[in-house]
């Protein structure tokens, strides 16, 4: 039998706000295990929360983003569940009445698009960090991330694919970016994701018994871990068993997902409404003020950059990643209007020389998108040829000095002197009589040899336009 | 018996309560005996009531997202069991 | 007269006329303390070198011209009030050794208003309990018949003010736990409506119940404590954003006109003749001050109880979840591994009736009675609610006896958890509508026992309350009698 993977995904993103959800804690990441915490986050007796309004105002944000419908009276729900990371021993969340619900986004896989329902969007506070001795039978209790403010986003099961999973967190990543309200960090776990995993033959509308797989700290984790998963639940099933719902820890060193056994005896959150926390409500002011200050989000500018700057769609993509990049590249353009030739040089040279990953952190990039401007129009107007750019650019990332001080200091100066060009090609020409002959007698393709030449006695200086234009002219000259 | 002994263990570790054989005898008939009293409950037609959101009415107030000191790290710790080196330290915990 | 005898409105006076300072006001009152509290048990903690210190910080303040109502007179709070610096256990073992760096809300007005405090009084542990004797601390006793009990769970207070221990006491009053101790120690205990008085520091048994209130000898007095610490309060989320006005402008003033409602359902319980009596006889008081009475029905009331013991110790559940032995608090020395540790500390830390309710709580909230529980009395909440609105349309308040019959003996009720449940049975339903309510002293019963009426005014209307009980107290003596230790 062919069975059909349904995978959702629920993505926990940390809100980068400067203090904490219910309390006025930092929310700094890297602070000394436990200086972030006050007798609230620490969850001490008698304590109360009040929640923070941009933590509100972000979630709203991403509702907006994601076409969600904002329910203007939601709710905060206790989930109750014991662990040593959660003070209170209950995660103030949203249950029954979240802060958004029946939303999607579209997103591409190769060049079609899919649309992926959000069933919900809620605020929830995060819990701290456990260091597990390795010597001895401790574990230390960290309680600095404690109370953060955490947006959860379920996605429908719509899901298919591991590829599609891996497009569907590129993007709700990118919107979080692009609205500046979370930093995306996986591996710090800023942005995590959580999947749920079933299989179901491929005809049949009924879902099967899902696995929920937890730590997947990268793209290629949950990629990883996905493909893993669907395979061992095919093997399953394709033996004749049967899926167990349970927990599942993705173990990326070996690449496998294993049963997370007896962490707890029971699931029993008893969720119900916090009364420390009245009704929450959403004024419509808020809503439509975040509407009116939303900004341009990836698919858009995508969109945007392929038919108004004419970028090629794979290309346009690869420049709306990351906030950062397509604003660079759109600063650039502003500088120096040919987009394509902009987006040429960002999608090669510049994404190489930044370590090409597919999202470089622009923030510590030496060339501003003003030298990189002047760099082009340097190539523009003949100063320098686009193989030099090339070594011109290389300098310029390593000593973030502008290009006209790496061309003046290396004398790297394209030569458009014809006089200086006329008297290499006719050295070249002289020195080579064998090869003259031969092209004379018609063998064209030598024009390449003399060309070569001509630029290696130039030190690639030589315009390359004009030693074409003006070899032609002279080979033209000497068949006579 | 509205709540069995199999119940009493679930609630019980639940709860995080420790509770010998006796114990938990005495708590199931007890909490039995309650339960048969709020078999009153039953009998309060609920249709289209809706559950009380708060004795007042009142809206989730908003605090403004500036971030203030913390506290000092030994007062942090001065109520913990067992602090050491600026964590509060647990029985280990398996994953 | 004693020094600890007089009121703090009467001490107020003495204060301001430099008759006597704050300084020997309180030395008066640790020394009634050191010689009453053997027998009444009223403090779980006292501090006599800081309230001294408090003292005469106060005199100063006095002494400068800058003092407020309450500048130099000794307070007692409960035991689940945060004060900074000083254990404050919650009548638990398992808090025993628990010193917030934090003082509650209320605590910091006290310390704002230059108030004396004593201590922290006992209380049921948890504030779970309507006697008293929950406490990890052992019980209180009732000044008035030290064989009984003082009614709880804010025992300590009322036995404190009753047994001049304290001049004044915050309680705290989740189902009653004001006005029980209030009436069965003969002392005057209010209320408030829930987010008069900020919870902040409160330590929590049942958020959307619980409520701070004062405890003293007359309506003057509960006027003075309730103008200090009504108000909005920007840490608690449930407090309300509104001003109020002073309590004080309403005392000494006439009741002639306003109408009083009689729950049927309330009356029809009452079958001690004691009680009874008293309370015909507070009637007939009012009436010739020119109050009306006309009977009405509460028809959801008798649900009250039920519900009540869905809904908080659902929330207790939760509540009390933080209490593992990892942050603070107690743990347990002996056990095998991490959920062990939870169970064997909260196995050890927590007295029987905390276990009690901490179990029926986790049942009603968990997966598949949920609905049959929780949401039936949050719906059943909402019933009660409307009962006292619809009630409201008819009279200004409500009248009716505190508790069916006055304090019964120590260990009474103790093995029987709905007997003690059903002393609650007129004070439940007002804090499942959120009102505030008010008990005052009706009169005593024929061994000596205090009887006390309570009256419940719609929210926010704490003002209507004082009206009436300072009224109503102008022309009886009931709330001078002193327990005689």
């Amino acid at each position: 039998m062919e069975y059909e993977a349904v995978i959702g995904l629920e993505v926990h993103a940390q809100l980068q706000t400067n203090s904490k959800a219910f309390c006025s804690c930092s929310t700094k990441f890297g602070s000394k295990p436990n200086h972030n915490t006050c007798p609230i986050c620490q969850g001490m007796p008698g304590v109360l929360p009040v929640l923070n309004k941009k933590a509100l105002e972000f979630t709203v944000r991403m509702a907006v983003a994601c076409n969600c419908a904002i329910n203007e009276i939601s709710r905060f729900a206790r989930k109750n569940y014991y662990y040593p990371d959660l003070p209170k021993n209950y995660q103030i969340s949203q249950y029954e009445l979240p802060v958004a619900e029946h939303g999607w986004v579209d997103i591409a896989i190769g060049d079609q698009s899919r649309r992926i329902g959000i069933t919900r969007i809620h605020m929830e506070e995060d819990a701290g960090k456990l260091i597990h001795d390795d010597k001895r039978p401790v574990s230390y209790v960290d309680l600095n991330r404690t109370g953060s403010p955490l947006i959860e986003i379920v996605s429908e099961p719509e899901i298919r694919t591991s590829e599609e999973a891996a497009a569907y967190l590129r993007h709700l990543r990118a919107i979080l970016m692009y609205l500046n309200i979370c930093d995306g960090n996986m591996e710090e776990g800023s942005f995590r994701c959580d999947a749920n995993v079933s299989l179901r033959p491929k005809s049949e509308s009924k879902l099967g018994v899902k696995a929920e797989v937890k730590n997947m700290n990268s793209f290629r984790n949950v990629q990883r871990a996905l493909d893993y998963e669907i395979e061992r639940q095919t093997a399953e099933l394709t033996a004749g068993g049967r899926i167990i719902q349970e927990t599942r820890l993705f173990d990326p060193a070996a690449g496998v997902t294993s049963s997370m056994r007896s962490k707890e005896q029971a699931h029993d959150y008893r969720y119900f409404p916090d009364p420390d926390l009245p009704p929450l409500r959403i004024p419509p002011e808020l809503i439509e003020k975040v509407k009116s200050e939303a900004p341009e989000l990836p698919s858009q500018k995508k969109e945007r950059f392929i038919n108004e700057l004419g970028i090629p769609p794979y290309d346009a993509g690869v420049l709306t990643v990351s906030r950062q990049l397509a604003e660079y590249f759109e600063r650039v353009v502003e500088l120096f209007p040919h987009p394509k030739q902009v987006g040429n040089w960002i999608m090669t040279e510049f994404l190489r020389a930044m370590k090409g990953t597919e999202e470089p952190d622009l923030t510590c990039c030496p060339v501003s998108p003003e030298q990189l401007a002047d760099m082009l129009k340097l190539i523009e107007n003949g100063a320098i040829s686009g193989k030099i750019a090339k070594t011109v650019f290389e300098e310029m990332f390593a000593t973030g000095k502008s290009a006209s001080e790496i061309i003046k200091a290396k004398g790297l100066t394209q030569v458009s002197d014809a006089g200086a060009i006329t008297e290499i090609i006719n050295k070249i020409l002289d020195d080579n009589p064998a090869e003259l002959e031969k092209y004379l007698g018609g063998k064209v393709q030598l024009k390449g040899f003399f060309v070569g030449q001509i630029m290696k006695a130039s030190k690639g200086k030589a315009n390359p336009g004009l030693v074409n234009k003006m070899l032609d002219e002279e080979l033209k000259k000497r068949a006579c | 018996m509205k709540i069995t002994h199999a119940e009493v263990d679930y609630v019980a570790i639940l709860g995080r309560l420790a509770l010998d054989e006796e114990e938990k005898a005495r708590y199931q008939s007890q909490l039995d005996d309650i339960l048969k009293y709020m078999d009153l409950l039953a009998e309060v037609s609920t249709e289209d009531v809706e559950p009380m959101a708060g004795p007042i009415e009142l809206y989730t107030p908003l605090r403004e997202d500036v971030s203030e000191q913390s506290l000092p790290i030994e007062v942090a710790l001065s109520n913990a069991p067992d602090p050491y080196e600026s964590h509060f330290r647990v029985p280990k915990v398996i994953e | 007269m004693n020094l600890y005898e007089y009121t703090a409105a009467q001490l107020r006076d003495m204060l301001k006329k430099h008759k006597v300072s704050s300084k020997e006001l309180t030395q008066a009152v640790l020394k009634r303390i050191g010689n009453v509290e053997n027998k009444v048990h009223a403090y779980v903690t006292i501090d006599a070198d800081r309230a001294l210190a408090m003292a005469e910080a106060a005199d100063k303040r006095i002494k400068s011209g800058n003092a407020g109502p309450l500048t130099g007179i000794p307070i007692a709070v409960k035991d689940n009030m945060c004060v900074k610096g000083q254990r404050t256990t919650c009548g638990s073992k398992i808090l025993n050794n628990f010193i917030p760096p934090y003082d509650a809300t209320v605590v910091g007005l006290l310390k704002e208003a230059g108030m004396v405090i004593l201590g922290s009084a006992n209380m049921d542990e948890f504030a779970m309990g309507s006697s008293t004797e929950t406490s990890y601390w052992g019980p209180t006793k009732n000044p008035w018949d030290l064989e009984r009990i003082p009614g709880g769970s804010s025992g300590g207070s009322a036995a404190a003010v009753a047994a001049g221990e304290a001049i004044l006491a915050l309680g705290s009053d989740t189902g009653g736990s004001i006005r029980l101790p209030a009436a069965f120690c003969g002392v005057t205990g209010m209320k408030p409506t829930y987010g008069a008085v900020s919870r902040y520091g409160l330590v929590a048994y049942a958020s959307s119940l619980d409520q701070i209130g004062p405890l003293c000898s007359d309506a003057v007095d509960a006027a003075l404590l309730l103008d200090l610490i009504l108000g909005h309060d920007p840490k608690d989320s449930t407090s309300a954003p509104r001003s109020y006005e002073p309590c004080v402008n309403y005392l000494n003033k006439s009741v002639n006109g306003l109408t009083l409602g009689i729950p049927k359902e309330f009356f029809n319980k009452l079958d001690n003749p004691e009680t009874s009596t008293a309370i015909e006889d507070a009637k007939s008081e009012y009436e010739k001050l020119g109050v009306k009475f006309v009977e009405l029905s509460l028809p959801h009331v008798d649900y009250g109880i039920a519900a009540y013991y869905v809904i908080a110790p659902s929330e207790a559940s939760s509540n009390l979840a933080r209490y593992d032995g990892v942050k603070y608090g107690l743990r347990a020395r002996d056990f095998g591994g991490m959920i062990d540790m939870y169970c064997q500390t909260r196995a050890e830390g927590f007295g029987d009736e905390v276990k009690r309710r901490i179990m029926l709580g986790t049942y009603a909230l968990s997966s598949g009675y949920y609905d049959a529980y929780y949401l039936k009395a949050a719906k059943i909440r909402t019933l009660i609610t409307q009962d006292f609105h619809n009630a409201f349309n008819n009279c200004d308040a409500i009248f009716c006896p505190t508790a069916p019959s006055p304090a019964f003996k120590i260990g009474e009720k103790m093995n029987d958890p709905i007997q003690m449940y059903l002393t609650d049975v007129f004070t439940i339903p007002v804090n499942m509508a959120g009102l505030p309510g008010i008990s005052i002293q009706a009169g005593l019963s024929s061994d000596g026992l205090p009887i006390g009426m309570q009256l419940i005014a719609p929210h926010f209307e704490e003002t209507r309350l004082i009206l009436l009980a300072s009224a109503f107290q102008q022309v009886t003596d009931h709330h001078t009698k002193k327990a005689s230790l």
